[in-house]
């Protein structure tokens, strides 16, 4: 009884308190440093004030521009859903071709690494001179940069397939399609997974530039347009709101990602 | 001609144009098989005896030589030719109905689902796993692994079963068990079998010929000795049998002898036949060539 409980207290100690202390300690050294260091910094205590407003009703609609900050999010969602589907439809399969076919590693892996880098600020105006429209633009740049990870994860899982499972496949003479189905991409599905959670962390990172540069409605657009406004309280409410979903989308993918390793 | 043959086979690793950095594995294995029959083959670890039974069901060709099946060359694998695999070769997302389900489906394409479905639970339960038949693999033990994957290729009805130390990895006790079942399922499917094992044990316990493999590399078979013991074969009885004994010790003796010598001069297949012939104590068996 008493060493359950004592467990228990124990993994409360270490989950919820000593995080919270480290959470106490960034908020007393932002306090320090707006009050002396930094005069334009917003104290916590401002910040609060100034946000009060969208977070206690996060889901309110007053104006275009002046929404809950969870509605602001879920538009962000949205596009990053978008952005981050086409990347994972085209990079499943690319990701896949380079597994299977040493070839194709050769002829396009240089070209991916090249490609990997470049930054979203960079693939944007791009995706405006092809699109035309700021919202397939987003769309593109999400997908263009949060592609690469589910492509060499894939390849990665795809090429770590045990010849095992491959000869049985060989010994029953299974179909192109039954293979592919019901050996190779259950197989490779854990790596796979790993590769669509890194994926789907750069599709967040990447939706506050989109924002700003197209000024669509969402957590980004609100931070640049607050940023122009000088509201800087809520440009701290931005990045915590940012922070903190971009944090429980991982957790959730990981969720999933674990299940898959232990089956 | 024998219903498997292999004629002359080689077999080695390594870059083909560098013959410094290539090792050879197999040299000049002749194996015949007939309809029916139940082979052991037993040797060393290492010594080849996966690559050759990889070779047998098609995975890899040979580098010299012919194997035919009903007088056909093997050129792939196929389900004709039901393989244990040493290390079972579960898929570890699918449980065990859906892993033997998998080979079924592929096999019997004109069966019902219903009649696929009784067949899969007829062949899980002459492994004695009715139990766990919707366990994954990770949620057995090693022994119910192998009788899985046992399973899986009974259930295939293929012509020849090939198996690779199918009770390899398993200790003492469990491997008697599963000794004796593998005896029961035999006898009573009457399959033309090629069992490998590192056991001599289990290769005369099991088998109507017994054919010991030389260290490698460049490994070859030894004499091929048949096991005259009646069945079914009772292993305690077995260990005091004279015969069993003098089996068990010309087997140890080639491994041990001739078969331990590193370096073999190219020769033609029927001299190590003789050349045993002559050092072994014949009594109770008879060496068939
Ligand atoms: N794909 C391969 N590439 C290179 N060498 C190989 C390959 N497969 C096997 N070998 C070599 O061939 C030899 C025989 O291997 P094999 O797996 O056939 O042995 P084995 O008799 O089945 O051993 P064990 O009893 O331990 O299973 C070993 O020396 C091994 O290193
Ligand atoms: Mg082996």
């Amino acid at each position: 009884m008493t060493t359950s409980s004592k467990a228990i207290s124990q993994r409360f100690v270490e989950t919820v308190l000593i995080p919270m202390l480290g959470i106490a300690c960034v908020i007393v050294l932002w306090a320090i440093t707006s009050a002396t260091l930094v005069k334009a910094l917003p104290s916590p205590l401002q910040t609060w004030h100034a946000s009060k407003l969208y977070v206690l009703e996060p889901f309110a609609k007053r104006g275009e521009l002046d929404q809950g900050i969870l509605r602001f999010t879920w538009y962000s969602l949205q596009r990053v859903a978008k952005g981050y589907a086409l990347a994972l439809l085209i990079g499943t399969p690319l990701g896949f071709v380079l597994g299977v076919s040493k070839f194709f590693t050769k002829a396009f892996d240089p070209i991916i690494q090249i490609l990997r880098p470049v930054s979203p600020l960079a693939w944007l105006p791009l995706g405006l001179v092809l699109f035309q429209k700021p919202d397939p633009a987003a769309t593109f740049t999400i997908a263009m940069c949060s592609m690469w990870p589910t492509v060499l994860n894939t390849a990665l899982g795809v090429r770590s397939i045990p010849q095992d499972y491959i000869n049985v496949a060989r010994v029953l003479q299974l179909s192109k399609q039954k293979r592919l189905f019901k050996i190779m991409l259950p197989a490779a599905l854990p790596y796979m997974f790993t590769g669509f959670r890194l994926s789907l962390g750069i599709a967040w990172l990447v939706i506050v530039a989109s924002e700003m540069l197209t000024g669509a409605p969402g957590v980004g657009g609100f931070l640049w347009q607050e940023y122009n406004s000088l509201i800087y309280e809520h440009l701290i409410l931005c990045i915590c709101t940012i922070g903190l979903v971009g944090f429980v989308l991982d957790r959730l993918m990981s969720m999933v990602e674990m299940r898959l390793r232990v089956a | 001609m024998a219903f498997l043959e292999a004629r002359g086979v080689c077999k080695g690793f390594g870059p083909r144009d560098q013959p410094a950095q290539r090792t050879e594995v197999l040299r000049d294995i002749n194996l015949e098989l007939e309809r029916g029959e139940f082979l052991a083959i037993v040797g060393y670890s290492g010594a080849g005896k996966t690559t050759l039974i990889s070779m047998l069901a098609g995975l890899t060709l040979p580098d010299q030589g012919t194997i035919t099946l009903n007088g056909k060359p093997i050129r792939g694998p196929g389900p004709e030719r039901g393989v244990v695999f040493q290390n079972y070769s579960l898929l570890p997302w699918l449980s065990v109905f859906e892993n033997v389900m998998l080979a079924v489906d592929q096999v019997f394409k004109a069966k019902t689902q219903a009649e696929k479905r009784a067949h899969v639970e007829r062949y899980v339960a002459m492994v004695n796993l009715s139990h766990a038949i919707d366990k994954k693999p990770a949620e057995l033990s090693g022994g119910m692994r192998q009788r899985v994957s046992l399973a899986r290729a009974l259930a295939m009805e293929p012509e020849v079963l090939l198996l690779d130390e199918p009770l390899g990895a398993l200790d003492a006790l469990t491997r008697a068990t599963l000794q004796d079942e593998l005896a029961r399922i035999c006898q009573v499917s009457g399959k033309t079998i090629l069992l490998i094992t590192n056991d001599v044990d289990e290769g005369i316990l099991l088998g109507d010929r017994i054919i010991p493999l030389g260290m490698g590399p460049a490994a070859t078979l030894g004499p091929s000795i048949a096991v005259t013991l009646a069945r079914p074969r009772d292993r305690k009885a077995l260990n005091h049998e004279d015969t069993f004994k003098s089996l068990r010790g010309r087997v140890i003796e080639y491994l041990l002898g001739e078969g331990r010598k590193q370096v073999k001069k190219p020769r033609a297949s029927a001299e190590p036949v003789a050349s045993s012939l002559a050092s072994a104590p014949a009594r109770g068996s008879e060496v068939t060539p």
